[in-house]
C-alpha cells in the first residue's frame, strides 16, 4: 500500500482583507467579497519566499512521521514563484532537511496543479521501488498585478506530503487530464501573470477538473457518493462548490477543505492546503476525492482512502489553527512585503 | 627590560577632513611628534603605524612601507611595521614600540595610527568587520547592534537607563570644547542626547562615536636617550594586552570584557598602581556604554556600578577621576587606528600639563584601547 | 557581498543549526569550530545538531544597517544546549521580551542584489507569539 506518510503545511502569518484591497481601488468589496467568496487572504513576510515556506512545511512533516531524513529518496518542489528561473529550489529543501546528496530532484512548473505532479511522480518511484519515501511539495508566494481581479486571492502557502509504504492515507488511483489550453500564464521576465478572463472559467478550470474526476471515476469504478470529502483547487470559493454540483457530490462535503475563504488561492498549494485540511479531520476507512487543476492546463484526480495509522498520526496544529493565528496588515505593508516598493 | 618614556606627540584635527589625503594626514602627525620632540628625524630606528583597514578604505596595503616612504625615512631603509586589531591598532602599535625599545632593540621609534574614512560611504561598515563576519555581520549584527545587546542587558541587570548613557555624551562633549583637535567643540544637553534617533535600541545616534578622519604619533626612547632630548618625559610603567573570543556570543560573561579586566590587572601589577591611583584616563568609548562598562572592568568602579559613577560627576573634569578630557571618541572622534595613540597624546599632554582650559592635575595616567566588542584591549600607565 | 565558495562552505551549519560538541570537555559551541577552544589539540571535537530552542537574553532593534528588511531584530539567545548565539527574530521588536522562549526557523537572510544569489538561514521566532 503506497500513499501519504506524512504532510505538513505552513501559512505565512499576515493576512490583508478583501476590504482593505477594495478601500484602495475604489471599489465595492461586499460585492467581492460575495462574488468570490473570499474575506482575506494570506502575505509573505519580508524574509519569506517559496523556498522557506517549502522547508517549513516539510519540516513538519518529517517531524510529524520521525523518519530519517536521509531516507527520502526524492524531493520534487511544484512552484509557480521559485526564487530562482534558473537553480532548483528542491535543493534548497534537501540541504535545509539534511537529506544528504542521494536523492532524485527537480523543480516542477504546470501552474497551480505543480505539486500534485509531485506526488504523482513520487508514488510512481515507490512504486517502482526506486525509493523508499518521496517529498512532493507544493508552495508558492503568488504575485498578482495590482487592481488586477486576481489581488484579491492571489496568496502564499506550502504544503510538504511525504509519500512511501505504510501510509496514513493511501493513494488508490490517480488520473490526469491534460490539454494545451492558454487560459493563464506568464512570460518569462513578465513581473505579472495574464489570463483570459471567463476563458479561465468553463473551458479551463471547468473541463479539466469535470474531466478528471469523471475520468478517475470511470477507470476506476468510483461513483460521486463514494466519498466523504472532496478537495478541488480553490481559485475562489465558487469553482469548488460548482464543481462538486457538475460530478454530482454534496456540496457540504468539501466544506472542511475549503480554506480559501479565509487564506485565498495559494497557487500550488491550494488543493493540497484543502487536502490537508480534511487529513487534519479524517477518520479510517474515509474517502477522498482531490483535483487540482493548474492553467495552460490539466488536472490531477486521486482517490485517497484513509488507514487506520492515522488515529497515532500528530494532527496538530491543525490547517484551521494556522488559519486563525494571524495579524492584519494594510495595502502600503502589502505592497512592500510583495517587494512591489522599496 | 629598560624604563622606556614618552618624548614627543603629535596630533592631526579629527573629523571629515576632505581636502587631506591619507599621506597628508600621517605626514602632519608625524612632523607635530618631531618637532614637539626637537628631533631632526633621522635618529627615528623603527616605525610601528596602527591602521584598521586601509586595504578597505581606500584600496591601500602595504601601509607602514607608504608612511616610511612619504616621511623620508625610506631613506634610512629603517623597519617599518603595520600593526592591526580593530580599532585597537593604535594602543597595539604603542605597545610593539613600547617593546622594541624596553627590550634594548631600539632607543628611538616612532608609533603612530591613521586612517582615512571620508572617502567612503558605509565607514560602520567597514568597522564592523571587526566582528565577526561569518556570524554576527551576516545575520545583520554589525557593531552598533553588538553594543547594543550589551546595553540593553547591562540596563536589565544593573539598573543602568538610557540617561546614564547620555551623561556619558554629555561630558564628553563639554570636555572636548576645550582640545582644538576634536571633530566636535560643540557641548550638547542631556535632551539632545535622548531625542536623538536610535540606530539599535537602546543605542541613539548621539551614543555612538563618529569614524573620521585623522591621524597621530608618539615618540618613544629609552630613559638615558629620553633625558637627553626632553625636560619632560612621561614613562609608560606598564603596557598590557590581552584578547578574548571574537564573538559576543562565545564571551563567558556578555557584560564583561575579560580582555579588559585581564590587560588592566596585569597593568596594575606590574606598575605598582592600583585603580584608585589613576588620576586620569582616556578609554574607548566607541558608544557611551563602552565607556560606563570600562569604569568597571579597569577597576574605577564595582561591576553594575559604573552609571553610578557618571551620575555622580565622579568622572568629570575636577572628579575623582577625570575620564575622556580630550572628548574621547565620542566628541574627538573615531579615527579607528588613529584612536589608540591619540589616547596617548592626550595622557602624556595632561601629564606634561600642557593641558590648557582642560587641564586636571594628575601624574598617573591610564589609556584604554579596544579592538571591536572586546576581543582586544591595551591598557597603559603611564607616569611623570 | 558574500563571494559564493564563502557563502556555499557554511550552507548546512546555516540552513542547520550544527555546532560543535567536545567530548573531552563535554562543552558545545556555536558557531562550530575546528578546535576545542578549551581542550585544543586534547578536545575530540565533533558536529551536532543543536536543538534550535532557547530563550532570549538580550536584544536590540537596528535601525541602520545593510539589512533589506529594516528596522530589524537582533537577539542574543541561549539555546538549551547551554551555547549562545546572536540571530536575527522574525517578528515584531513589540512582540520582543528578555527571558522569553523563542524557536528557530528557516528564512531568507538577504540576496546579492538582484542577480546575484540569496542568502538562506536560521532566525527565530516566539515559541507563542
Amino acid at each position: 500500500m503506497i500513499g501519504i506518510v506524512s504532510y505538513g503545511t505552513y501559512i505565512p502569518r499576515y493576512r490583508i482583507s478583501v476590504d482593505e484591497i477594495a478601500r484602495i481601488w475604489g471599489e465595492h468589496a461586499e460585492t467581492i467579497k460575495s462574488g468570490l467568496g473570499i474575506l482575506e487572504k494570506s502575505v509573505p513576510d519580508l524574509d519569506e519566499d517559496t523556498a522557506t515556506i517549502s522547508v517549513e512545511a516539510a519540516r513538519e512533516a518529517i517531524n510529524r512521521c520521525k523518519i530519517n531524513p536521509k531516507d527520502i529518496g526524492a524531493v520534487f518542489v511544484g512552484s509557480e514563484s521559485h526564487p530562482y528561473a534558473v537553480k532548483p529550489t528542491a535543493t534548497i529543501v534537501g540541504e535545509a532537511l539534511g537529506i544528504g546528496n542521494e536523492y532524485f530532484c527537480a523543480d516542477l512548473e504546470f501552474a497551480c496543479k505543480a505539486g500534485t505532479a509531485a506526488i504523482q511522480i513520487c508514488y510512481a518511484m515507490v512504486k517502482a521501488d526506486m525509493i523508499k519515501y518521496g517529498l512532493a511539495i507544493g508552495a508558492d508566494t503568488a504575485q498578482a498585478k495590482p487592481a488586477d481581479a486576481l489581488e484579491y486571492s492571489a496568496s502564499a502557502g506550502g504544503v510538504a506530503l511525504i509519500i512511501g509504504k505504510s501510509p496514513i492515507a493511501e493513494i488508490e488511483a490517480t488520473y490526469s487530464f491534460t490539454s494545451d489550453t492558454p487560459d493563464f500564464w506568464r512570460r518569462d521576465l513578465q513581473r505579472y501573470p495574464s489570463h483570459g478572463g471567463r476563458f479561465t472559467g468553463l473551458p479551463a478550470y471547468f473541463r479539466h477538473t469535470i474531466s478528471a474526476a469523471r475520468g478517475l471515476m470511470e477507470k476506476y469504478g468510483y461513483k460521486p457518493g463514494d466519498f466523504d470529502f472532496a478537495v478541488f483547487h480553490q481559485p475562489n470559493a465558487k469553482f469548488p462548490i460548482r464543481a462538486a454540483r457538475m460530478l454530482g457530490i454534496d456540496t457540504k462535503k468539501i466544506e472542511q477543505g475549503l480554506v480559501v475563504r479565509l487564506i485565498g488561492n495559494t497557487y500550488s498549494a491550494s488543493s493540497l492546503m484543502g487536502l490537508a485540511a480534511v487529513l487534519d479531520v479524517a477518520k479510517p476507512d474515509q474517502r477522498i476525492l482531490l483535483v487540482s487543476f493548474g492553467s495552460g492546463a490539466g488536472s490531477d484526480a486521486f482517490s485517497l482512502r484513509v488507514t487506520d495509522r492515522i488515529e497515532e498520526f500528530p494532527r496538530n496544529p491543525s490547517v484551521w489553527d494556522k488559519i486563525s493565528s494571524k495579524e492584519y496588515i494594510d495595502y502600503g505593508l502589502y505592497l512592500k512585503h510583495r517587494g512591489m516598493i522599496e | 627590560m629598560r624604563r622606556v618614556a614618552v618624548v614627543g606627540v603629535g596630533c592631526t584635527r579629527f573629523g571629515e577632513l576632505w581636502d587631506k589625503s591619507f599621506r597628508d594626514l600621517f605626514i602632519e602627525a608625524g612632523i607635530e611628534a618631531l618637532e614637539d620632540a626637537d628631533l631632526e628625524g633621522k635618529e627615528i630606528e623603527a616605525l610601528y603605524v596602527g591602521n584598521m583597514s586601509a586595504g578597505r578604505f581606500i584600496g591601500q596595503e602595504h601601509i607602514a612601507a607608504l608612511i616610511a616612504d612619504y616621511s623620508g625615512l625610506a631613506e634610512f631603509n629603517i623597519p617599518a611595521t603595520r600593526v592591526e586589531a580593530a580599532d585597537a591598532s593604535g594602543g597595539l602599535a604603542l605597545r610593539h614600540a613600547y617593546i622594541a625599545v624596553a627590550s634594548g632593540l631600539h632607543n628611538v621609534v616612532i608609533a603612530g595610527g591613521v586612517e582615512k574614512v571620508s572617502d567612503v560611504g558605509d565607514a560602520m561598515g567597514i568597522l564592523s568587520c571587526a566582528a565577526d563576519q561569518e556570524w554576527e555581520n551576516f545575520i545583520g549584527a554589525n557593531l552598533p547592534a553588538l553594543f547594543a545587546l550589551i546595553a540593553r542587558l547591562h540596563m536589565k541587570e544593573f539598573g543602568t537607563t538610557e540617561e546614564d548613557l547620555a551623561l556619558v555624551a554629555v561630558k564628553n562633549h563639554k570636555n572636548a570644547v576645550n582640545n582644538p583637535k576634536a571633530q566636535y567643540r560643540r557641548e550638547i544637553s542631556l535632551e539632545d542626547v535622548l531625542n536623538s534617533p536610535y540606530i539599535a535600541e537602546p543605542l541613539k545616534l548621539l551614543d555612538s562615536s563618529p569614524i573620521c578622519d585623522g591621524a597621530s604619533a608618539v615618540i618613544l626612547a629609552s630613559e638615558e636617550v629620553a633625558k637627553k632630548i626632553t625636560d619632560t618625559p612621561v614613562y609608560i610603567d606598564a603596557c598590557c594586552q590581552a584578547s578574548d573570543y571574537i564573538a559576543l556570543h562565545s564571551r563567558r560573561d556578555v557584560l564583561t570584557m575579560t580582555s579588559v579586566v585581564k590587560a588592566s590587572r596585569e597593568a596594575y601589577k606590574i606598575s605598582g598602581y592600583s585603580p584608585k591611583d589613576i588620576q586620569i584616563a582616556e578609554v574607548h568609548d566607541v558608544f557611551t556604554i563602552a565607556e560606563i562598562i570600562a569604569y568597571e572592568d579597569l577597576g574605577f568602579a564595582k561591576k553594575g556600578e559604573g552609571a553610578k559613577l557618571i551620575r555622580e560627576g565622579e568622572t568629570e573634569i575636577g572628579g575623582k577621576i577625570p575620564v575622556n578630557t580630550s572628548g574621547g571618541l565620542k566628541a574627538c572622534g573615531h579615527a579607528v587606528g588613529a584612536t589608540g595613540i591619540r589616547q596617548v597624546v592626550e595622557v602624556v599632554t595632561q601629564l606634561r600639563g600642557e593641558a590648557g582650559k582642560r587641564q586636571v592635575d594628575a601624574e598617573v595616567g591610564l589609556t584604554l584601547n579596544i579592538g571591536g566588542t572586546g576581543a582586544t584591549a591595551i591598557v597603559t600607565i603611564f607616569s611623570r | 557581498m558574500f563571494l559564493i565558495p564563502r557563502f556555499w562552505r557554511k550552507i548546512r551549519y546555516r540552513y542547520n543549526l550544527i555546532g560543535s560538541y567536545c567530548e573531552n570537555c563535554k562543552n558545545y559551541f556555536y558557531p562550530p569550530r575546528n578546535l576545542c577552544p578549551i581542550c585544543r589539540r586534547k578536545g575530540k571535537i565533533r558536529e551536532v545538531p543543536l536543538s534550535g530552542t532557547g530563550r532570549v537574553l538580550s536584544f536590540t532593534v537596528v535601525y541602520e544597517g545593510e539589512n533589506e528588511k529594516k528596522p530589524y531584530v537582533i537577539a542574543l539567545i541561549e539555546l538549551d544546549e547551554g551555547v549562545k548565539i546572536v540571530s536575527q527574530l522574525a517578528c515584531k521588536p513589540e512582540e520582543v521580551e528578555i527571558g522569553m522562549r523563542v524557536k528557530s526557523v528557516f528564512r531568507k537572510y538577504g540576496e546579492d542584489g538582484e542577480e546575484g544569489i540569496v542568502y538562506y538561514g536560521t532566525k527565530f521566532i516566539p515559541v507563542n507569539p
